[in-house]
């Protein structure tokens, strides 16, 4: 059996996802979790493509119309986690999330 | 617009509307919320007049609200709905009168009639309920309105009380709720009515409806105070004077002990429940809690703790005469439903006089009380014999045809709990009776209120009085038309099918 | 035929908070009016587009006469449409509230950051608006996702509004729970689209066959909604991001936010999923709802501070509506189970919006949210006090609430299918509900001597949050058109043989 080209792109994007989540869960540093954010959502986003690329030699419109959406989305989603983690270093002077702040008021 | 459909309806919003605008009147405001709380109680006593009129002239009040589709909020007037109806009105202007008199100056007023008049819309929505569900609501309604009362006074006591009196109240309201659905699930929608409505189902799911029926009563067991599942009586003792009097006599025991009522004879009717098996062990609980109820009165010094586990023990009187299975009996306990409120409300009555006018919470405090209020003694002397069961009072008719009931059925034992019960009633009471009315006053009154003459407040004298003359009246006139008993004889007949 | 009739009311519904969104952005000073007078228009036009449903079933809408696959479809059913409903009615209180609250003369030093707050609140609450009634109308699952993600945005910068520390850390960690959510989601859908080449929720329904592709996009939607639908043990996020936010801001996030996630979860699962889900599967979901009800409620019972226990006390609630998935496996019961879950959703909303705003009525008048310290609050609310044990009593399910209705469905559902340990725990839930909530209502009747000097509430504070735990309880005494109406476009699966 010969590997699709479309679903050696769609494995790869699988593979993204599943780095960036890996990435999501163990860095502390807030930069790093959005960048991991950003590579789960590039994962996804070539995951679409690929699937377009199935009916070759026109490839499937909706889908791309999907991850233009979605590279929409994702760019609002960096700029307000940025601004948010800009907050989170000035008011608490690091830029990881504390354990235990439930209790402040 | 038909009036016959929204009487039940105003029944209910006479003390409910009442209850809502009160909350709002400002403290200082004693003159409109006293006037206001009388004329709702009026209203309601006129109101259940009309009702029971109609319902002697067989005229049917049914009121319906579809809560889902196949579920109805039923409220509906029969015989066993209109005496429950007008024990709780009647007692309910008295007491308030009394409430009235015993509260004046106290902080939170609003609040606390604002709850009582909720509470006794409450207990008459349990009383006109026409099928479980409906019941389950008012029931549940009930325990809610009566904890902002229990815990009036706010103080650690009775915040702990009020804990108390939750837990055993919504544990209870849980059990009943399962064994409600459980029930509708089985058998669809099911209302009360006369003669038990069960009798279909009972042939198909036999070890269901004993498990529901166990489940119902357990429930309902936590509000009638059975034992083991009476403990929150006592404690809720804490409670102002009125309240002990409202959750002994009018509302809240009542209510469970009406919902044992209702479930054994117009849900599942006697005959079935009888079929199932499921009524003697019910005696047995009954019986058991009669004697042990008595005998813990006996060791209470504290004058509303003994009293209060002399409900205990009263109230179950109504569970043995319902769950002997015989004509007579069952006569006898719904007979003790109204003349065991009567007799209670009175005892409740002059206990918050003696508190309220000279400081008495004790028993060994009382010698020499009767010379100081013989009023006031004289009434709880008359409802003490009535509890005693001494002719001609009211308990002794209800304690009679249960005890009739007991020899016509073949249940001797029953006769020997009635025989004991009546002996330990005795010995709780008559000490209290010796030493108000022949022992000579050595020390002064713990706190004189009054400053060393004379009767407490008339609004706090005339409610035990009535009542007092009610205990009388419902023992010596028994046989008259209207009366507890003969309205007892025409439910019983219809129950019983004769 | 009447405007009334034909109008395009499911649009209006989306439009409205849109462009009111915009509008309380550059007009700031109008803000509190336009935001008012929008959720007044989006009660108005729910009305026209509830009596369109229940006049001729479920309705479809393209947007722009695109149609599918390119074009945008609206659809409203009568799930649809009780949510909006919901979120109508809800909007309107908490716009009350929150037009009082942002603009309070007598601000304490707490809300020293006023200005900021109240020039964003309004169009953040507007786009969230927006994005909730989207969601609700969406007709396929790209569009949800879309939604999901949009109403996420407005949803993490109201909680951080309140700029303190403990909120800003919160909002970070909502967002960043958020994202990984949706991005969980969109890759469903994106396999979902790999396998059947639609995204359309209708066409769908019928295509979704068992298989590795099936159970792998269920598995990833499922993860995505339930950390953002914070049900346990993933709740971890939702109590600091709900309890630090402003109190209007609270209770919207408990109300509304968290139950679009369910919502999607609802329709997935029954719509698309009917045929793929097993028991088992059912069961775990289950299993986490009981963990939800028993955790959270535990909690609630250990907080120091009010709106923490409000915001656990979500947590748990959250737990009920996961005990659909296994109650509906029985084709007897599915329809009962379904129709109790939506209820309690709505009886949810209504009690939990008047609990979070009495209770920030009550931290605004005491200064302060701890439990031990609030003795002699009735006196000074009364009426906010009131609000919160009617909040309460639906809550724990007591008659005549909305809750007591949603929970005798649930238990009929579980009765009636013989799942006895499910029901167990439905009433056992009700106790520990009923021990949390006591722990409040308790100060309610303690005496103090020298009343201490309180801060002013505002009345339409304290009247909008009675009014909502009012309709709670009230809802247990109107819930039989409702539930009739839901069943217009109810799943397929659920018209089992018996039921009407």
């Amino acid at each position: 059996m010969t590997l699709e080209p479309y679903l050696l792109y769609a494995l790869a994007g699988v593979g993204l996802f599943a780095i960036g989540l890996y990435a999501l869960i163990a860095r502390t540093h807030l930069l790093r979790k959005i960048l991991a954010l950003n590579v789960m959502g590039t994962g996804v986003f070539l995951f679409l493509i690929a699937i377009a690329y199935r009916s070759e030699p026109v490839a499937d419109p909706v889908p791309q119309a999907m991850v233009l959406t979605g590279i929409v989305v994702s760019v609002c989603a960096t700029g307000l986690a940025l601004a948010l983690a800009h907050r989170v270093q000035t008011t608490t002077g690091r830029m990881v999330l504390a354990e235990n702040d439930e209790s402040g008021a | 617009m038909n009036l016959d459909h929204w009487l039940l309806v105003f029944i209910l919003l006479s003390s409910f509307v009442t209850g809502l605008i009160i909350f709002f009147l400002k403290e200082e405001a004693h003159r409109l919320r006293t006037l206001l709380n009388l004329f709702g109680a009026l209203l309601k006593v006129i109101l259940v007049g009309v009702m029971i009129a109609g319902v002697q002239a067989n005229h049917v009040y049914e009121s319906r609200l579809e809560l889902l589709p196949g579920l109805d909020l039923v409220l509906r007037a029969d015989a066993m709905s209109a005496l429950f109806a007008t024990l709780s009105s009647v007692l309910w202007l008295v007491t308030t009168l009394y409430a009235v008199g015993y509260l004046e100056g106290e902080p939170h007023r609003s609040r606390f009639f604002g709850f009582f008049s909720i509470c006794v819309s409450a207990t008459t929505g349990v009383a006109l309920a026409g099928n479980l569900i409906t019941f389950l609501i008012f029931y549940e309604l009930l325990t809610l309105s009566t904890y902002p009362l229990v815990v009036h006074r706010g103080t650690e006591k009775s915040l702990q009380a009020g804990r108390t009196y939750l837990i055993y109240t919504l544990s209870g309201g849980a059990l009943l709720l399962l064994a409600t659905v459980w029930l509708h699930t089985l058998a669809g929608p099911v209302e009360f009515s006369l003669g038990g409505a069960l009798a279909q189902v009972a042939t198909q799911h036999r070890s269901e409806l004993i498990a529901i029926f166990a489940l119902l009563i357990t429930g309902l067991g936590v509000k009638a105070a059975l034992f083991p599942l009476h403990g929150w009586l006592p404690q809720a003792m804490v409670a102002p004077a009125p309240v002990s009097a409202l959750l002994h006599a009018v509302a809240v025991v009542k209510a469970g002990a009406f919902g044992i009522v209702r479930v054994v004879y117009d849900l599942y009717g006697v005959y079935t429940a009888e079929a199932l098996g499921v009524l003697a062990p019910l005696a047995g609980v009954a019986a058991f809690t009669i004697i042990y109820g008595s005998v813990r009165a006996l060791f209470q010094d504290d004058l509303k703790r003994r009293l209060a586990f002399s409900t205990v023990s009263q109230v179950s009187y109504i569970a043995l005469g319902t769950a002997l299975f015989g004509y007579l009996s069952t006569i006898g306990g719904l007979t003790h439903l109204v003349h065991q409120g009567i007799m209670k409300i009175t005892l409740f009555f002059c206990a918050g006089i003696f508190a309220h006018t000279l400081g008495v919470h004790k028993v060994s405090e009382m010698a020499g009380l009767g010379l100081r209020m013989p009023w006031s003694m004289a009434a709880f002397t008359i409802a003490a014999l009535g509890m005693i069961g001494v002719p001609p009072f009211a308990g002794f008719i209800s304690k009679w045809y249960i005890g009739l009931g007991a020899v016509g059925s073949g249940s001797y034992w029953a006769v020997a709990i009635l025989a004991a019960s009546s002996a330990l009633n005795a010995a709780y009471f008559l000490p209290i009776l010796h030493a108000a009315w022949f022992k000579k006053r050595q020390d002064p009154w713990p706190a004189d209120h009054a400053h060393g003459a004379g009767e407490g407040h008339w609004m706090l004298l005339a409610p035990p009085l009535v009542t007092a003359a009610l205990v009388v009246a419902a023992g010596v006139l028994a046989n008259a038309p209207f009366s507890p008993l003969e309205w007892v004889r025409y439910i019983t007949e219809i129950e019983y099918g004769k | 035929m009447t405007l009334w009739d034909t109008a395009p009311w499911l649009l209006w519904s989306i439009v409205l908070p849109l462009s009111a969104g915009i509008l309380t952005f550059l007009f700031r000073r109008a803000a509190p009016w336009i935001g008012i007078a929008t959720t007044l228009g989006s009660v108005v036009s729910v009305a026209g587009l509830a009596a369109q449903v229940v006049h001729s079933g479920p309705l479809r809408y393209s947007v722009g006469g695109w149609g599918v696959p390119l074009g945008i479809d609206l659809r409203a059913d009568g799930l649809s449409v009780l949510m909006l409903v919901m979120s109508a009615v809800i909007g309107v209180a908490v716009s009350v509230y929150a037009a009082r609250y942002f603009s309070d003369a007598d601000a304490t030093d707490e809300r020293a950051v006023q200005a900021h707050q109240r020039a964003y609140f309004w169009p953040l609450w507007m786009f969230l608006l927006a994005g909730l009634n989207g969601l609700f109308l969406a007709a396929d699952i790209f569009h949800l996702y879309v939604t999901l993600e949009l109403l996420g945005f407005a949803a993490v910068s109201l909680a951080a509004l309140a700029g303190k520390r403990a909120a800003v850390v919160a909002a970070m960690r909502y967002l960043l729970v958020s994202l990984s959510g949706s991005l969980f989601f969109l890759f469903g859908v994106a396999i979902l689209y790999a396998a059947y080449a639609t995204v359309d929720l209708t066409a769908l329904a019928g295509k979704v066959q068992p298989g590795p592709l099936a159970w792998s996009a269920l598995a990833l939607m499922a993860s995505g909604l339930l950390i953002k639908g914070a049900v346990f043990p993933l709740h971890f996020w939702l109590p600091p991001a709900h309890a630090n936010a402003p109190t209007p801001v609270s209770a919207l996030l408990s109300a509304l936010v968290v139950k679009a996630s369910f919502y999607i979860l609802l329709r997935l699962w029954f719509e698309l999923f009917g045929a793929v889900v097993t028991p088992a599967t059912a069961t775990f979901l289950g299993l986490l709802g009981a963990g939800a009800i028993l955790w959270g409620s535990a909690q609630a019972l250990h907080q120091p501070r009010l709106k923490l226990l409000v915001a656990y006390s979500t947590v748990a609630q959250l737990g009920y509506l996961m005990l659909v998935f296994p109650l509906a496996q029985n084709a007897g019961s599915a329809l009962t189970a379904w129709s109790a879950c939506v209820y309690f959703v709505l009886a949810h909303a209504c009690a939990k919006t008047a609990m979070f705003l009495a209770a920030g009525n009550i931290a605004h008048a005491a200064g302060h949210d701890r439990i031990a310290d609030l003795d002699g609050i009735t006196q000074a609310l009364p009426l906010s006090v009131a609000a919160f044990a009617l909040a309460g009593i639906s809550l724990i399910g007591l008659p005549p609430s909305g809750g007591f209705i949603a929970k005798w469905m649930l238990l009929q559902a579980a009765i009636g299918s013989g799942k006895w340990g499910w029901a167990t725990l439905i009433l056992v839930g009700s106790l520990l509900a009923a021990a949390y909530v006591m722990r409040v209502l308790w100060h309610a009747f303690t005496q103090v001597e020298v009343a201490r000097p309180l801060h002013r509430v505002p009345r339409t504070m304290e009247w909008s949050a009675l009014a909502l735990s009012l309709l709670a309880v009230l809802l247990g005494l109107m819930a039989a058109r409702p539930v009739e109406l839901l069943r217009s476009g109810a799943p397929v699966s659920m018209h089992a043989p018996g039921q009407t």
